[in-house]
């Protein structure tokens, strides 16, 4: 009997470890992330890092200004939201109010396999596909541009947006739907005044979570967007974004502890806060706008 | 009256309007992935035979082949599997389990869901900073793992938690009323009761490590790798590691090559995904019976 | 007193199951017919037909004939015909906004845009629906923060903001306590005044406190329809008798 229970107590230890492995894990990211940023910026000034427009770390003159790396990627994450948002949205919409049965059959696993299909394939989609087509429409689209991977990176995103919005429109009751029917709604005024309203919470934070994939999505951007780093809003341009750079150091020699070499983990640094930025809005719009339903 | 309803012609066009809409944004999405399967399909064929299978790469794109991506693949995703799966399960059983509701409990849950978040390159920067350098691992199979497995594993708690949670508490207390500890009630009722639950959720995350690119390329796998690995301490590439660098090849022909590179990364896939399915229904069927 | 709507053989399936069987009633103006019946026999059914909220299920086959003032139901115009023929649910739904919100809904759908119309008709709703009163000071605040009983009161404001001519009740008060039962029930009175009105109940003491015509409902049949008081006192079907003093149901 004791035995039994000292085997439980060991036991129940060693899970605890495990579990903590997920905390050991984010402080990990932030100290492996800290380290190589500190020392990045004795070199670096903090200003110049947040000021000049200019990102040339590999060439002379060097310049360490992270601004073109970020309007890269917030300009393929508008992009791309100019895609999930509204299309993952109209989605979701027709799946839980209009479709009917055999229809959702055949649809839902449409949004699975995109779901699963990996990004480097969507990046190779926006290279051979995306990229000729859009050349063919505007002849001076560069070869590598933010419209092509900004595209791949929405419809990587669509099922995000569908799923999760889908579900949460789901869980509206039909009671109030029925309601808003009995005194003379149409469909569309029961859809947009009644159920996506009612669902907002759960749909804002899908759009989020989409904005968020978009900010980190690596292989399409390093595949198409380019590797030039420039502060533009033409989606027509080679462009390079905060993990387009990264990919980009990585996979040429840069000698280790080298300041090149350091640049990535401040890049990443920068790209970190982005994205835990999104999370924690997400949690709070969630947070804020719970509505519980009897 | 004060209410007119001499808008009802234009209430009725507005719903009629909006549901075509709708309907075309989602057939776009069917379009889109036709689109992208065909693109794949049609630039495949003639490039996808025996020989693509069973060569090393080369710079030639007519005798490039995808062997040392594959057993790359193999390697990295079986260690993986190994490494990840005691420790999502420990974790998921801890947190179910074991664990009180209180702080710790609410920590570790909102780590969990918050590294779901974390872009999957900023693990690729972890592996690179912990297991490769400080941990002197180096550019191995073993510190790709390793970075694969801190990257799946908060999916993977998730989903053993789910099929953990589905256990009816009744089953437990039958097991304690024999006078069970918890430990035995976990191995003996718990886990049984919920093991294909908790394998398919390992499996499709599993399926999700093996499309993963950016965190191998951190860790520094090679696309160009014109050897087969022997142990987890060499160097490997990986299937959509070699999908990428043929992709960015100037010479469009390496596209074609690409091209079969990813049909038989979705070939993986699907074979991954339908035995995650089968167990799926499988284990529903029990549920229900 | 004058015919509102007239039901002429109506016959309702869902798949191969018949739920309405040839039902014929008249709904008078100005009044409250209550439909009772034990629980499954079609009530909930019937009601729906009479502003085709069953068009939102599907697999259901409707013949015989609806007239609302003489009209084919069939042939008007659903949201017209709905925005005629207002519904309150067994189970209180207001929206999750605020009960200010919830109240213009439907006038805003169907086209009232001015502050001081709709500030007009939120008074006069709640008004209606004895409700003002109790919520007067806290209309912008949210409905599902009201008890059970406001809330059931605030839907029926929520229909009668769209000044339908008939208010179908499905067991309104089922769901509430005693006390608002009593409040929604001393509302018919008035209700009856400028609307036409049918309410399902199972409750036959309420049905005999506030209707004035009742029809008694049975596996999908019509067995009996009359003055409340004939239904009551003189029923001349001996099942509408056992149910009636309770022998069954
Ligand atoms: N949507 C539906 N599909 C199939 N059968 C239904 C549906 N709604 C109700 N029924 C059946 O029709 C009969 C009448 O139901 P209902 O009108 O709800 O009865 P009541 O309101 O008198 O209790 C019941 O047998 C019920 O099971
Ligand atoms: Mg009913």
């Amino acid at each position: 009997m004791n035995y039994n229970k000292l085997v439980d107590n060991v036991i129940k230890r060693i899970l605890l470890l495990f579990a903590a492995i997920s905390v050991i894990t984010t402080i990990a990211i932030v100290f492996s992330l800290l380290g190589e940023t500190v020392s990045f910026f004795k070199e670096v000034s903090i200003v110049e890092f947040f000021t000049d427009t200019r990102w040339t770390p590999l060439l002379e003159p060097k310049h360490f200004g992270i601004l073109p790396l970020i309007c890269g990627t917030l300009l393929i994450t508008a992009g791309a939201s100019l895609i999930s948002i509204p299309i993952g949205l109209a989605s979701a919409v027709f799946l839980s109010e209009y479709a009917g049965n055999r229809t959702r059959k055949i649809l839902k696993p449409v949004l699975e396999i995109l779901a699963g299909i990996p990004t480097i394939v969507y990046g190779y989609f926006a290279l051979v596909t995306i990229t000729p087509i859009l050349q063919r429409l505007i002849p001076q689209t560069n070869i590598f541009n933010a419209a092509s991977a900004s595209i791949a990176v929405g419809i990587m995103t669509i099922p995000m947006v569908a799923s999760l919005s889908e579900d949460a429109m789901k869980a509206v009751p039909n009671a109030l739907r029925h309601g808003a029917f009995a005194i003379g709604s149409t469909k569309f005024e029961v859809v947009t005044k009644i159920v996506i309203p009612s669902a907002l919470s759960s749909i804002l934070a899908s759009f989020i979570l989409a904005i968020s994939r978009a900010i980190g999505e690596t292989m399409i951007v390093a595949l198409a967007a380019g590797s030039t780093p420039k502060l533009t809003l033409n989606p027509l341009e080679s462009i390079q974004t905060i993990t387009g750079y990264i990919v980009q150091v990585s996979m040429g020699d840069t000698p280790r502890g080298s300041i090149e070499s350091r640049t990535i983990f401040a890049a990443g640094m920068v790209l970190f806060m982005m994205t835990l930025l999104m999370n924690i809005i997400s949690m709070l719009i969630v947070k804020k706008f719970r509505r519980v339903y009897d | 009256m004060s209410i007119n309803t001499t808008n009802m012609k234009s209430r009725k066009l507005k719903s009629q309007i909006f549901y075509a809409i709708i309907l075309i944004c989602t057939l776009t999405t069917i379009a889109v992935l036709a689109a992208l399967l065909i693109s794949v399909f049609s630039k495949s064929i003639g490039w996808l035979n025996w020989n693509f299978l069973s060569s090393l790469p080369s710079r030639f794109p007519a005798k490039s082949g995808i062997k040392a991506g594959i057993l790359g693949t193999l390697w990295v995703i079986g260690l993986t599997a190994i490494i990840s799966f005691p420790l999502g399960i420990g974790a998921a059983i801890y947190l179910e389990e074991y664990s009180k509701k209180g702080w710790l409990k609410e920590l570790i849950q909102i780590n969990i869901s918050n590294l779901a978040g974390v872009p999957s390159i900023i693990y690729g920067m972890l592996g690179l900073a912990v297991f490769v350098r400080q941990w002197g691992f180096g550019r191995s199979i073993l510190s790709g793992a390793l970075t694969m497995t801190i990257l799946i594993l908060p999916v993977l708690i998730v989903a053993a938690q789910e099929a953990i949670r589905s256990v009816p508490s009744s089953m437990r207390h039958g097991s304690y009323a024999l006078g069970a500890t918890q430990w035995q009630t976990i191995t003996g009722v718990v886990l049984p009761y919920a093991s294909s639950g908790i394998l398919t959720g390992t499996i499709l995350a599993i399926a999700r490590a093996i499309g993963e690119t950016a965190p191998m390329i951190m860790v520094g796998a090679a696309a160009f790798i014109s050897f087969v690995p022997g142990g987890i301490m060499d160097s490997f590439t990986t299937i959509p590691l070699q999908i990428y660098s043929w992709t960015g090849k100037p010479q469009a022909e390496f596209q074609n090559v690409a091209a079969a590179g990813i049909v038989v990364l979705l070939a993986v896939l699907l074979l991954i995904n339908s035995i995650a399915i089968i167990l799926r229904n499988k284990y529903q069927d029990r549920v229900k019976s | 007193m004058s015919l509102k709507m007239k039901i002429n053989h109506l016959n309702l399936h869902y798949g191969d199951f018949h739920a309405l069987k040839d039902v014929n009633i008249d709904i008078t103006e100005n009044a409250v017919t209550a439909l009772i019946g034990p629980s499954g026999c079609g009530k909930s059914t019937f009601i729906r037909t009479l502003n085709r909220m069953n068009d939102l299920i599907d697999n259901v086959t409707i013949t015989g004939e609806i007239s609302l003032e003489g009209i084919d139901i069939k042939k008007c115009d659903v949201i017209e015909l709905r925005k005629r023929v207002g519904m309150v649910f067994q189970k209180p739904n207001p929206f999750p906004m605020s009960i200010y919100e919830n109240v213009i809904y439907g006038p805003k759908i169907h086209g009232a845009k001015d502050k001081k119309v709709l500030d007009a008709i939120v008074e006069k709703s709640l008004r209606g629906a004895a409700l003002w009163e109790e919520v007067k000071d806290r209309l912008h605040k949210p409905a599902l923060g009201l008890s059970g009983g406001q809330q059931q009161r605030l839907c029926i404001a929520r229909v009668l903001a769209v000044e339908p001519e008939v208010l179908l009740m499905d067991e309104p008060t089922s769901a509430l306590d005693p006390a608002s039962t009593l409040k929604i029930e001393d509302l018919m009175e008035q209700l009856k005044k400028e609307y036409t009105v049918v309410i399902v109940t199972h409750n036959m003491q309420q049905a005999g406190r506030i209707s004035d015509f009742t029809s008694f409902f049975l596996n999908g049949e019509i067995i009996e329809s009359d003055k409340t008081e004939n239904i009551f006192y003189k029923p001349r079907d001996k099942r509408t008798e056992d149910y009636i003093t309770g022998r069954f149901g």
